[in-house]
């Protein structure tokens, strides 16, 4: 046979769609403008409150008059609320305690998760099928509220960060999830490592992990939203209110529609916009899960899905 | 730690376990092999899997802690618990009285309880309903479209309120539905009076439904996505060639695809149907009152951690509980029944 040189085939452009099969017919004018129109109303009914809480946490006092509340058109940016949030006090600290808080316990939940997920994945030891037992029956049954409650409190776990994490530390789901993917990875691949003289942690550390790069991603973002999100743990066992974490910050200010401790001054006299300030909080509580989600995004529907229906 | 356990040198443990079962299984398997384990003593097993039990032990403790041990304590809701006793739960617990099931007798006789119920049953149909099936729809939405840019970036939008937290999604609708917020200022400019549908508690289970379709709608789609993604495309050809057009291939290559996910949720949801949204509700509870910001998560919760009426709280919470178990399990039943795989199998 002879070489054919192909034509070089140019890749379709973003805004083309790649070819279609010769089976498929062509889509009507009528039907892609209205799928493109139901895609938009969609986004937009997601983006368009966002777009109004970030342009009005951007404006000064004197715009957000004019305009009788919330900005929809930005007039000039200021960082007047944020400056004064984050010169220390309330809202500051609450910022600080969520993240301390967040990444304190996503380091300890990612740790004991995938240790737990790496020893119930190798087939055939000893009393895994027990402990995934144990595990997975927490999935249909619930304590309550009222025990867990009291419980916490015997512990002596009030007015302590511990509250914030211990509690909520394991997500079984996620473990499930991680251990999915443990035990797709060959066999091979371990036992070799185990002749070379390698241990479990070290198989763990230097093989598993590596090769399961984006579950973890994804777990790790599962269990930071969680921390991060968190606010009834906080209501329930933090009674001093210089403890609270952002969430509850959040809700005396926006829900309640308190001004922050030390900054009611300034909003009184006219610097400073008390909608503003409670803008600038609600963009401080979605920056980091807007920033980070769409970095793991991709793996999502294999972190998803893998392993968690297998049980 | 397993020293006086086993009483083996560690030496001879280490040389056991990489020489002893590639001997006992051909040299190819490992040690976590399924046939070598079966010729292996349980302690042999022991000492070969501690570090893998190791592994397990703090994540087995935590749940134990705060998933099982909790269970015991609701034995208050037989009891008049006296949380003043000590700070000792333990010893509070073992020093109140029994009442049998008085506690559960005052649940059955107070009205607030069947309001909650009511609350509860109501928001879950209108979940059902009205969320259900919209997740299904905007996957097979996504799923036509071709261009890989755009479905990237629209997945990214809808996947996006899904990560923030009921605080923050409840604010956006107070900005948005609230006494100062811009349908208010809208209707204001052209000459209506305001309105605020946050607070009006006739709304309150739309107003529910409305704002779990804005956060969770969009993630709800990749299982979707996911099954559709995993359809044959020749079946799609072979639809084709025997003249079916668009519609048609949906209707009997699409959707059919999407029964066994479909079956598995609904049997998830249904199971789920007492657990309607805890936190969402109980940061607007106050709102709109408890006629119809009650549910029964909150009732849970207004009685013993607001009212510290601890045992009849629990009795409460104990109700539900064992209602929702009943419900997994039956509608776990269903799904089998249905010849599908429900959550566990059978």
């Amino acid at each position: 046979m002879t070489a054919v040189i192909d034509k070089p085939v140019r890749e379709p452009r973003w805004w083309q769609a790649p070819p279609r099969p010769t089976w498929e017919e062509e889509p009507s004018k009528a039907g892609l403008a209205g799928k493109g129109l139901a895609l938009t109303l969609a986004c937009l009914a997601i983006l368009f409150p966002l777009w109004i809480v970030v342009v009005t946490s951007l404006s000064s006092r004197k715009t957000i008059d004019e305009v009788g509340g919330l900005v929809m058109v930005p007039k000039g940016i200021t960082f007047i609320a944020y400056k004064e949030l984050l010169s220390g006090g309330q809202v500051t600290r609450a910022a600080i305690v969520s993240i301390l808080v967040t990444l304190i316990g996503t380091a300890f939940s990612m740790t004991v998760s995938v240790l737990c997920a790496y020893g119930l994945s190798r087939p055939g030891s000893l009393a895994h099928r027990w402990i995934l037992m144990i595990l997975l029956a927490t999935m249909f049954f619930s304590a309550g509220l009222i025990p867990t409650y009291l419980l916490v409190q015997t512990l002596g776990l009030t007015d302590s960060y511990l509250a914030l994490i211990l509690p909520s530390a394991v997500s079984v789901f996620n473990i499930l999830v991680l251990r999915g993917f443990f035990t797709g990875i060959s066999q091979e691949l371990v036992d070799s490592a185990r002749i070379d003289g390698a241990g479990d942690f070290r198989i763990l550390w230097q093989i598993i992990m590596p090769l399961s790069r984006a579950v973890i991603a994804v777990i790790t973002l599962f269990y930071a939203v969680g921390y991060w999100s968190a606010w009834f743990n906080a209501s329930l066992y933090l009674n001093d209110q210089d403890m609270m974490p952002l969430q509850n910050v959040m809700i005396q200010l926006v829900q309640k529609q308190e001004a922050p401790v030390g900054l009611g001054q300034a909003i009184k006299t006219g610097q400073l916009s008390g909608l503003a300030v409670q803008m600038a909080v609600m963009v401080m509580a979605l920056l980091p899960v807007a920033v980070l989600s769409p970095f793991v995004q991709r793996h999502f529907k294999k972190g998803m899905l893998t392993g968690a229906v297998k049980g | 730690m397993s020293h006086s356990t086993v009483p083996r040198s560690r030496a001879e443990a280490k040389k056991k376990s990489p020489t002893q079962t590639p001997a006992a299984s051909g040299g190819t398997t490992g040690p976590g092999d399924q046939k070598a384990s079966g010729k292996l003593s349980l302690r042999l097993r022991f000492r070969r899997d501690r570090v893998l039990l190791l592994m397990t032990l703090p994540v087995v403790l935590l749940v134990l802690v705060f998933n099982y041990i909790p269970i015991l304590g609701n034995v208050i809701a037989f009891q008049e618990y006296d949380p003043y006793i000590s700070d000792n739960g333990v010893i509070s617990i073992l020093n109140s009285p029994f009442v049998g099931l008085e506690n559960f007798q005052r649940i059955f006789e107070d009205s607030a309880f069947w309001n909650a119920v009511q609350n509860t049953l109501i928001l879950f149909f209108l979940q059902l309903v009205l969320f259900f099936p919209i997740p299904i729809l905007v996957a097979l939405l996504i799923n036509s479209v071709v261009r890989p840019r755009v479905r990237a970036v629209a997945q990214a939008v809808l996947y996006l309120p899904h990560f923030f937290s009921w605080v923050l999604v409840i604010a956006v609708f107070q900005q948005l539905f609230g006494g100062a917020g811009v349908l208010s200022q809208l209707l204001r400019e052209n000459g209506y009076d305001g309105i605020n549908i946050m607070t009006n508690p006739d709304t309150f289970p739309l107003l529910i439904t409305a704002q779990s379709v804005w956060k969770d709608a969009g993630w709800g789609i990749i299982v979707f996505l996911a099954a559709l993604a995993s359809v044959s495309p020749d079946l799609y050809e072979a639809a084709a060639m025997d003249g079916a057009g668009r519609w048609r291939r949906m209707w009997h290559v699409t959707l059919p695809a999407l029964r066994p996910v479909i079956a598995l949720l609904l049997v998830l949801r249904v199971g789920d149907a007492l657990t309607v949204g805890f936190e969402q509700i109980l940061l607007q509870r106050d709102a709109v009152g408890p006629g119809a910001g009650e549910v029964l998560d909150t009732f849970v919760w207004w009685n013993g951690v607001r009212n510290q009426d601890f045992s009849y709280a629990a009795a409460a919470g104990l109700v539900k509980g064992v209602i929702s178990l009943g419900l997994v399990l039956a509608a776990n039943k269903v799904a089998h029944l249905m010849g599908e795989q429900g959550v566990y199998k059978k």
